[in-house]
């Protein structure tokens, strides 16, 4: 008998399977968020699993940034932007305003489609948001900037020029830089925000492997608009649209079948 | 289903579509004019089907090397991926159903008009025609996307592989009750032989067409009747 066995553990890419069996590490529950007058987020109720990478999908305007920019509530910038509802992360309701935004900020870190290296030098700009929490000798300072350099896959190729300007680096090697800066500060979790929708194919292949690799330390959500990429390398799909959540599962049931008929035209292409 | 909004993407999809449906009717009249001649002893008919087998290789590797262009150009996804794979795997059934089927003809080339056991041809002919059956109704299921037809085809292999034992058995008596009768018979027995494995692949083809419409695997055992492995020649015969 010839059968294709549906084995969702190599089904797509070579993303490793789903792990249902993952505890939830943020909790949204009946999330609504405006813009002023608009809501922008319908009521989204959705878990994120730990050390898993959840790919948030859909049209330009369906809310999954939106819905990133809650998780370290850097909307709460914006006076005129608020959100309702709960965000749990570990149990705690970030949205509560007894929360500390910085710390939740060291906890959440996020990385944005166009890499914003600061105007310092390489090494500086990871220190910096190091120094920004805890006072750390010269020698131990050095070994985080190191550690999360190594992490972000850069070392090898930054080494010897620590001390020249960040900006100076090609595209793909900022992105990593931002990607080192936000895990030099630890945190529990990492938003990616189309973090390679502005680099070349091999600088993406890079950040894709750097994603497969921090899976193992870091709860990972990544909003991007190529499909593809997303099947590569997320265990878990969620599809919005006009501002609600049309389905969400594993990357390969997303991908290969996904229940909804919206989520299927949107992912084959026949939208509109 | 909603049009893609890059409309080449629906040609490419459709092109692969006319080639296995234009691949299925090649194959149906194969089959058909292979039994007719080994019937009929029409030496012309068989030579037909033999040639007509070019065509059914020729349009099975443009789907092969058209699907495996659709997935470099587009990334197919969902049911385009399904699509898109199943075009391959079918092809590759219709092909060797087509091979099968000029096997068939090359053996009717070769009994000639050596004595048929009237009851073994009336055999043939009717497994024949219950193949011919599930061929159709695989096709269809593909071409409609209906996978209860094509459920409906895979259960119904059970009844080939019947008639398929019943058949081996019938042939091993005549090859027993006179040597002269081995060589046709072993013919006979090819024939018949391909005539079951056509149906195994419309079973795979129903397999494949209930991936393309449901994303699912058709995980339990398909039901089997086919005993010919317990039937053997009585000892001291």
């Amino acid at each position: 008998m010839s059968t294709i066995a549906l084995n969702t553990s190599s089904a797509i890419g070579n993303a490793a399977a789903a792990d249902a069996g993952a505890p939830v590490r943020i909790a949204v529950r009946n999330l609504n968020f405006y813009y002023g007058d608009f809501r922008s987020l319908k009521d989204i109720s959705l878990d994120f699993y730990d050390r898993q990478v959840t790919a948030l999908i859909g049209p330009s305007g369906c809310g999954k940034s939106t819905l990133l920019r809650t998780f370290n509530r850097i909307y709460s910038l914006y006076p005129e932007q608020r959100a309702d509802g709960e965000i749990l992360l570990d149990g705690q309701n970030i949205l509560s305003p007894s929360i500390d935004v910085n710390e939740l900020r060291a906890r959440v870190g996020m990385v944005f489609q166009k890499p914003t290296p600061f105007p310092m030098s390489i090494y500086d700009n990871i220190a910096f948001g190091i120094k920004l929490y805890e006072r750390l000798s010269k020698a131990e300072l050095d070994g985080r900037v190191e550690e999360a350099l190594r992490k972000a896959a850069l070392w090898d190729e930054v080494k010897d020029k620590l001390r020249q300007s960040g900006m100076g680096l090609s595209g793909g090697q900022q992105q990593r830089l931002c990607i080192a800066r936000t895990i030099a500060q630890r945190p529990e979790v990492i938003l990616l925000d189309e973090p390679t929708s502005a680099l070349d194919p091999i600088s993406t292949g890079k950040i894709e492997e750097l994603i497969e690799q921090l899976r193992s330390e870091f709860t990972i959500v990544i909003v991007t608009h190529n499909m593809q990429q997303a099947a590569r390398i997320s265990q878990f799909t969620a599809f919005m649209y006009l501002g609600e959540l049309v389905e969400f599962g594993p990357t390969t049931k997303m991908f290969m079948n996904p229940s909804k008929k919206q989520t299927q035209d949107y992912i084959t292409g026949r939208f509109g | 289903m909603a049009e893609h909004i890059v409309s080449s993407y629906d040609n490419d999809l459709q092109g692969l579509r006319q080639r296995i449906s234009e691949m299925g009717g090649i194959a149906e009249k194969m089959l058909v004019d292979s039994i007719a001649a080994l019937v009929r002893h029409d030496k012309g008919l068989a030579q037909n089907v033999v040639a007509s087998d070019k065509r059914l290789d020729i349009l099975q590797r443009e789907v092969e090397e058209s699907a495996i262009l659709t997935i470099a150009r587009r990334q197919p996804l969902a049911v385009d991926l399904r699509e898109t794979i199943s075009a391959i795997r079918i092809s590759g059934d219709v092909e060797r159903i087509g091979d099968m089927a000029k096997n068939i003809g090359k053996r009717a080339l070769a009994i000639g008009d050596d004595f048929q056991p009237q009851k073994i041809v009336v055999g043939l002919q009717h497994m024949g025609d219950l193949v011919l059956g599930q061929l159709k109704d695989v096709l269809d299921a593909y071409a409609q996307k209906d996978t209860a037809k094509a459920l409906d085809v895979w259960r119904r292999d059970g009844a080939i592989d019947a008639l398929y034992t019943s058949l081996f058995r019938e042939l091993l008596t005549y090859m027993m009750e006179d040597p002269r009768n081995i060589s046709f018979c072993t013919h006979l027995l090819f024939c018949a032989k391909n005539i079951e494995r056509i149906g195994d692949h419309t079973t795979n083809i129903a397999e494949t067409v209930h991936y393309l419409v449901t994303g699912e695997t058709l995980a339990i055992d398909r039901p089997k009747n086919d005993r010919s492995i317990d039937a053997s020649i009585p000892s001291g015969a």
